[in-house]
């Protein structure tokens, strides 16, 4: 093995030096032209051989500000093209088809009842400061979905009716909402995982879940922890999602403090995509909690559930509150019937 | 009509910052901005070029094409131009900016960058404001254009190195230079601002 190695240096050592001189004794000979007269260019730094290089040229600059010493980033115009065909097709064709696939899905399957009805006896399932947190992070989330979305799309959707001093005075509020609301969407977001991520730990139910196709296909009936598989997965994306536009963003408002030009880019590129995904994600989110599942609301709205929801989709939850309760509280009923 | 280009031939630019001075003075740019700079590559070493670059007026101009509420265009004679009363300091045209011309007076201060200020060609504001007025100047530096007057950054280039004016004459100087010294490294940013270079 060594023998092979101290035979590879040997050839590649004279070889790697044959080649350094290879590419020096040409330029030495470029210093003059082929009919013996000085070529003051043959030595020059040429842009277009920088380019081929380098994604963007650099100097040295005499202004006190490094920052400018970039000449030349012709990633601006790569940029450009992201900004204007990528993202407004991405954007469109993701958010309005989530948008097209939950009117479907509304069509054919209409609203999902709870099959044995209501049963009139109500189970705790958020807390107070659950659903607080939850809506912190929920309200800023459609602050934030609703400015950012006014930067991509603002100009084509509202600007031809607002017109452009309404639209540049709306687009200049909106940017600060942006900025300062997300110091309460990173706030809430905290909130949620730290109350949450012990819930949403995978466990082996959730893949039968996933496999019987959630609550969707009526004949079936998967039972779920506190959370199921399709929330779990709604969890895990927030987190995800949440940390990618979390941080892009604040590169993105402290420009240059950790990021180049190029930094920017990328930042503002992944802050736009997840944020396309986010918002289809989330529409789907609302859709299954409000208009698509009897039931579904009341939980995050005033903290209970009905029993008989309770056993349909989180049967075993259900299961574990019982039993947690029991042993608390020795009358034997575990869930009060509501005061008629 | 005239299709108005910068040109700068970086074998004539000495790093002297007189297009800098020039500029900051005549446009009365405030403190932290500098509309027009000048970039040596190579620093030190055989073959080192020095650059003045500021908003090249581009083609397609790729910071009009993003700005979230339009207020940079491209006047009949290409000059990209903006309107401050409609700009909200986003910096999205400083991402596109092939050339970094974009500046803002409040850099880096919490997202808040202020109206977005940058070369005009010396041709006032993209504003409401009257051509020529007070108000114009005060908001967007010199209307020399209107003056029938050229950059001042070009103008007072003490090696004529920066060339402003009409695209084809700028260019067709530059090519007689090119053929009657020689050599001529390249008409730098025209490729990335205008498509195509100078052919010589």
């Amino acid at each position: 093995m060594s023998k092979l190695l101290a035979r590879i240096r040997f050839v590649a050592g004279p070889l790697a030096l044959l080649m350094m001189v290879a590419v020096m004794a040409p330029s030495d000979a470029q210093q003059r032209n082929p009919d013996g007269t000085p070529n003051p260019t043959a030595s020059a730094v040429d842009e277009q051989e920088l380019l081929r290089q380098l994604p963007r040229i650099e100097g040295r600059i005499d202004i006190p500000n490094p920052r400018e010493a970039v000449l030349i980033q012709p990633a601006g115009r790569t940029w450009d093209y992201f900004h204007e065909v990528i993202l407004h097709w991405l954007g469109a064709i993701v958010i309005l088809g989530m948008v097209a696939v939950l009117a479907i899905a509304y069509l054919l399957m209409g609203r999902i009842r709870m099959s044995a009805g209501r049963s009139g006896v109500e189970v705790p399932r958020f807390n107070g400061f659950e659903r607080f947190s939850h809506w912190l992070n929920a309200v800023s989330f459609v602050v934030l979905g609703l400015t950012g979305l006014n930067i991509t799309f603002g100009k084509i959707v509202l600007l031809p009716i607002i017109g452009p001093d309404r639209f540049s005075d709306l687009s200049q509020a909106a940017k600060y909402v942006h900025n300062f609301v997300s110091f309460s969407f990173v706030a809430g977001l905290v909130l949620i995982v730290a109350l949450w991520i012990k819930d949403n730990i995978p466990r082996q139910v959730d893949i039968t879940w996933l496999k019987e196709g959630g609550g969707f296909i009526k004949s079936k009936h998967p039972t779920a922890g506190r959370f199921n598989a399709g929330e779990k997965l709604v969890f895990w994306f927030a987190l995800g999602a949440g940390a990618v536009v979390i941080v892009s963003g604040y590169l993105l408002m402290f420009p240059f403090y950790l990021t180049n030009i190029a930094g920017m880019q990328v930042a503002q590129v992944l802050h736009a995509v997840t944020a396309v995904f986010f918002i289809a994600v989330i529409l789907a989110h609302i859709y299954i909690g409000t208009l698509g599942m009897e039931g579904a609301f009341e939980a995050m709205g005033k903290g209970t559930v009905d029993l008989n929801w309770a056993k349909e989709h989180h049967g075993l939850w259900l299961e574990e509150e019982t039993t947690r309760r029991a042993g608390n509280d020795t009358r034997g009923e575990p869930w009060a019937t509501p005061a008629e | 009509m005239a299709r108005m280009k910068f040109l700068c031939d970086a074998d004539r630019c000495i790093d002297c910052n007189a297009c800098v001075t020039a500029c900051k003075n005549e446009n009365e740019v405030p403190w932290g901005i500098n509309r027009r700079r000048v970039v040596t590559i190579n620093d030190g070493k055989p073959g080192e070029r020095s650059v003045s670059i500021a908003c090249m007026h581009c083609t397609d101009a790729p910071c009009a094409a993003v700005c979230p509420v339009t207020c940079i265009f491209s006047t009949d004679e290409g000059v990209v131009l903006h309107s401050k009363d409609l700009c909200i300091g986003c910096g999205y045209c400083f991402y596109a900016c092939p050339f970094g011309a974009p500046q803002y007076p409040r850099v880096g201060n919490f997202g808040s960058r202020g109206k977005m200020d940058k070369c005009t060609f010396c041709a006032g504001g993209g504003g409401p404001e009257t051509p020529g007025s007070i108000a114009e100047y005060e908001k967007y530096g010199a209307n020399r254009l209107l003056e029938g007057k050229l950059p001042l950054c070009a103008e007072m280039c003490s090696t004529k190195s920066l060339l402003a004016g009409d695209g084809e004459i700028i260019a067709q100087i530059y090519r007689e230079r090119v053929s009657k010294r020689g050599y001529g490294s390249g008409a730098w940013g025209w490729t990335t601002a205008y498509y195509e270079g100078v052919a010589v």
